[in-house]
């Protein structure tokens, strides 16, 4: 394997684990404050689906985005209303959701665009498209040379080649994912909301005695949740492909959450949790690279379900021991 | 009752730090409190007692904004105060100290105190600033704290530290302990009376709600006492005696003292000898355990709560694998194999009742009859060939909850709808109508009402004097002096000593709990 294909393998690592490590980050904040969220992956999935709607029929990419953030919020609602007003079992109610979106978004994308439950393909302004850095080789000097991308990269010396590829590039999204893993590290330990997040997550006994909304503070964390899984679903439909497909979040909602898991719900660990399964997505999908590698062939299928037997691995425990927030999928009720 | 707050001890006019006029709070046909009507002098220790369900924590609750009363009214310093929630209290200087810690347990204490007392949108400023006002106020009151400790690392005594110091930040001048004692060691706990009576001393008002008569005695002022959800008395402490309390609030004579005969006893029934343990996280907890118990007699095991008590009684109730040497009646006792559990105990006549009721004596959702077959239900007593005769258990326990008292006594109830006194008549009912040969007993009176504490020491005397040998332990020092005819104290999972309660006191019991050997000598 040469210096380019890794850099290759990297680059689409990171775009693959981008729609992960944002879901990560949003059951990070979920399960922090209490809620339990195995229904990350249907608020990725509505997004998907509104923001590659609302960006065909409006032609921006932006209105979509906003479209996605605001169906996945209206989701983390009904979750919240179910698990935090009326104590609800977050479980039934965050696959309650799960189903809801796989079959929702079917059935509107048939009726508005009778193209058999997917969204028209998306061009233009209607998809995000990738930033180039300053003194990066990209399309635009491709276009100017009048040669093709791949002959100026091939071109390219490894520096170049690695800030060009890896850095440069990506959807402004992939920037925003990378960006709210300090973020959110900052949010939770460095400010006054973060440690009530965390408290409440942890004993809501204490919080409430202490004067502040248990509720208050669980439903916050669901709009950031909404927010988050909004992103991811965006991406999936406008950044990373080009339009919605059913199902297209193919169960990264729970990967994420074996991240969460691996990353013991710590926001770097979760980044780095995510990049390993992007990793391991990336691979699957260069399986020339991985013949070369162990000198014989795996089959396609072992490496598309490699994330999966992980997150078995991991949710089987045998990363050591994970110790979820305490107060984690129980319902607050005041005590006498 | 204007006249009391003056006999308090306060000499100016001032008005009382809290009256409450009137207060009536019902839950459904359940009046918890009925016209309620108090009044504590600023810079006093005021104490509220009462049994369990007497309305105590309820009056509390409602002083500290978690209900809203139906009726009455709140004077904090003379003036009337709506207190709708607990930033109410909080703002109002009221700080509570609950019996079961609000503490974010993976939080450091400097943490937990700034939590909700936040000065800022950011930590740091907050932080640094908190930590400096912490170390004066832990410094003014004796109370010495790691500030950068977690919770989960410091102990009972600590925690309860830090809950103090939580209200004393937010300047709370009233402060409400809720049954404070329960958890801490004797040692423990005279130092938080020093903490009060300090507190009391720079004019803070305290009130302890508890049903020790011992710390009423010892550290209030004046108190008032609760039944059913009336306040039938408020009385100066020095002019009244423990009797007297007792009597106020089960609303009957007590015995506060256990009665019984000497011992007389009989065969060694329990043998244990150099008895080991080594629990689940590799750490030894039981070094070399040895003694007898006798027919006919009670061995008490004093100890602070954590010194090997609780895996004696589980190693000796099937609960945990161990190593040495158990005999019942002469025949030693497999302590590792596959067939050392409950069920071959109770075969062999050892009847266990446990420490926590409730996660290992009873399965709370589940009813009075179903719970009292628990351990027993192979019994072919219960059994009619493949099927269980639940009739007959049902009919059963019927007699048996009349015979120990248990109030409802309507076997279909569900464990959970019982109060804490009697789910422990249920299990001991359960175990004790065995007639077994050995019973271990652990913190039988833990969370039990005043009147129920008297009946569950006379079923377990008599079952003594029917020549049984019985194995108590428990964390409370009356109890053990009062029921045991010997008693060893545990400290670090091994035996300090064994001393017969007429000839031994609290303190001599006291040093060998924290693990002081040289009383050995003297004693």
């Amino acid at each position: 394997m040469d210096f380019a294909t890794l850099i290759q393998i990297l680059d689409s690592s990171l775009r693959l684990a981008t729609p992960l490590l944002l879901a990560c980050l949003a059951g990070l904040f979920s399960e922090r404050s209490g809620i339990f969220d195995i229904g990350l992956e249907a608020k990725m999935l509505i997004s998907a689906f509104f923001s590659a709607a609302f960006a065909y029929t409006t032609g921006s990419v932006w209105l979509g985005l906003l479209a996605g953030i605001l169906a996945s919020m209206v989701f983390a609602g009904i979750h919240g209303l179910a698990s935090i007003t009326f104590r609800g079992n977050q479980l039934i109610s965050g696959v309650a959701l799960n189903f809801l979106a796989s079959g929702m978004t079917v059935l509107i994308a048939q009726d508005w665009f009778q193209q058999g439950g997917r969204t028209p393909s998306l061009i233009g302004r209607a998809r995000f498209e990738g930033i180039e850095l300053p003194f990066a080789i990209g399309p635009s000097d491709a276009e100017a040379a009048g040669r093709p991308l791949s002959e100026l990269l091939a071109e390219a010396g490894p520096l170049q080649l690695f800030y060009s590829e890896l850095v440069s590039g990506h959807s402004v999204l992939v920037y925003v994912a990378l960006l709210a893993v300090p973020a959110s590290w900052w949010v939770l330990f460095r400010t006054r909301f973060g440690l009530r997040l965390r408290a409440v997550g942890e004993n809501p006994a204490a919080v409430d005695t202490a004067g502040i909304s248990v509720i208050g503070l669980r439903y916050s964390a669901m709009v950031i949740v909404g927010l988050l899984c909004g992103l991811a679903g965006a991406y999936l439909a406008t950044g990373l492909q080009a339009g919605f497909v059913k199902d297209m979040t193919a169960g990264r909602g729970y990967i994420a959450l074996a991240a969460l898991i691996f990353a013991k719900w710590r926001p770097w660990h979760a980044l780095g949790a995510c990049l390993l399964f992007g990793l391991l997505q990336a691979l699957a999908l260069r399986t020339d690279v991985v013949e070369a590698l162990f000198r014989f062939k795996l089959p396609v299928q072992f490496l598309d379900s490699l994330p999966y037997i992980l997150t078995v691995v991991i949710l089987a425990g045998f990363v050591g021991k994970a110790i979820p927030p305490r107060a984690g999928g129980e319902p607050y009720v005041k005590e006498r | 009752m204007k006249d009391l707050a003056e006999a308090a001890g306060q000499s100016s006019g001032a008005p009382p730090a809290i009256e409450l006029r009137g207060i009536s709070k019902a839950f459904g046909p359940v009046q918890a409190n009925k016209d309620i009507s108090l009044s504590v002098a600023r810079g006093a220790i005021h104490g509220i007692i009462g049994e369990n369900g007497a309305g105590k924590s309820t009056l509390m609750s409602i002083l500290f904004g978690f209900y809203k009363a139906d009726k009455g009214e709140i004077l904090i310093n003379g003036a009337q105060t709506e207190i709708p929630d607990s930033q109410a209290a909080i703002a109002a200087g009221i700080g509570m100290v609950f019996q079961h810690f609000k503490l974010v347990e993976n939080f450091t204490v400097l943490e937990n105190v700034v939590l909700g007392a936040e000065e800022g949108a950011l930590l740091r400023t907050t932080m640094s600033k908190a930590r400096a006002h912490l170390t004066k106020i832990a410094e003014d009151y004796e109370m010495n704290v790691d500030p950068d400790a977690k919770i989960e690392e410091i102990g009972v005594g600590q925690q309860q530290r830090v809950e103090i110091l939580k209200s004393l930040y937010r300047n709370a001048e009233i402060l409400i302990l809720d049954e404070p004692t329960g958890v801490l060691t004797p040692a423990e706990a005279d130092h938080l009376f020093r903490i009060l009576r300090g507190l009391r001393d720079e004019g803070k008002t305290i009130i302890l709600i508890t049903h020790k008569l011992r710390e009423i005695m010892e550290v209030t002022d004046t108190v008032s006492v609760m039944r059913r959800g009336e306040m039938t008395a408020t009385v100066r402490t020095a002019e009244t005696s423990p009797e007297a309390l007792a009597e106020l609030m089960v609303g009957r004579k007590v015995l506060l003292r256990v009665d019984k005969k000497p011992a007389t006893p009989g065969a060694t029934v329990l043998k244990v000898d150099n008895l080991r343990v080594v629990d689940d996280d590799k750490v030894e907890r039981l070094k070399g355990v040895s003694f007898e118990v006798r027919a006919g007699e009670i061995l008490g095991i004093a100890g602070v709560a954590g010194n090997g008590q609780s895996e004696l009684l589980e190693v000796l109730g099937g609960m945990m694998a161990g190593t040495g040497l158990v005999e019942i009646n002469g025949q030693s006792i497999d302590l590792t194999g596959k067939r050392s559990n409950g069920r071959s105990r109770r075969k062999r006549g050892i009847a266990h009742v446990p420490e926590d009721r409730q996660r290992e004596g009873l399965i709370m959702d589940f009813t009075a009859w179903e719970n009292m077959v628990f351990g027993y239900q192979w019994d072919p007593g219960h059994n009619n060939g493949w099927l269980m005769d639940n009739a007959g258990i049902r009919a059963e326990t019927a007699g048996k909850m009349e015979r120990f008292d248990v109030r409802p006594p309507d076997p279909h109830l569900a464990a959970k709808n019982f109060s804490g006194g009697n789910q422990q008549k249920i299990v001991l009912a359960r175990e004790i109508e065995r007639n077994p040969d050995l019973l271990l007993v652990g913190q039988p009176t833990r969370g039990v009402d005043i009147g129920a504490i008297e009946f569950i020491h006379q079923r377990i005397v008599d079952l003594r004097d029917a020549g049984k040998a019985i194995l108590l332990v428990s964390v409370e020092l009356d109890e053990i002096m009062g029921l045991s005819d010997r008693i060893a104290v545990m400290f670090d999972g091994r035996i300090m000593g064994e001393r017969l309660p007429g000839e031994t006191s609290e303190g001599e019991l006291g040093l060998l709990m924290a693990g002081v050997t040289n009383a050995q000598e003297a004693g």
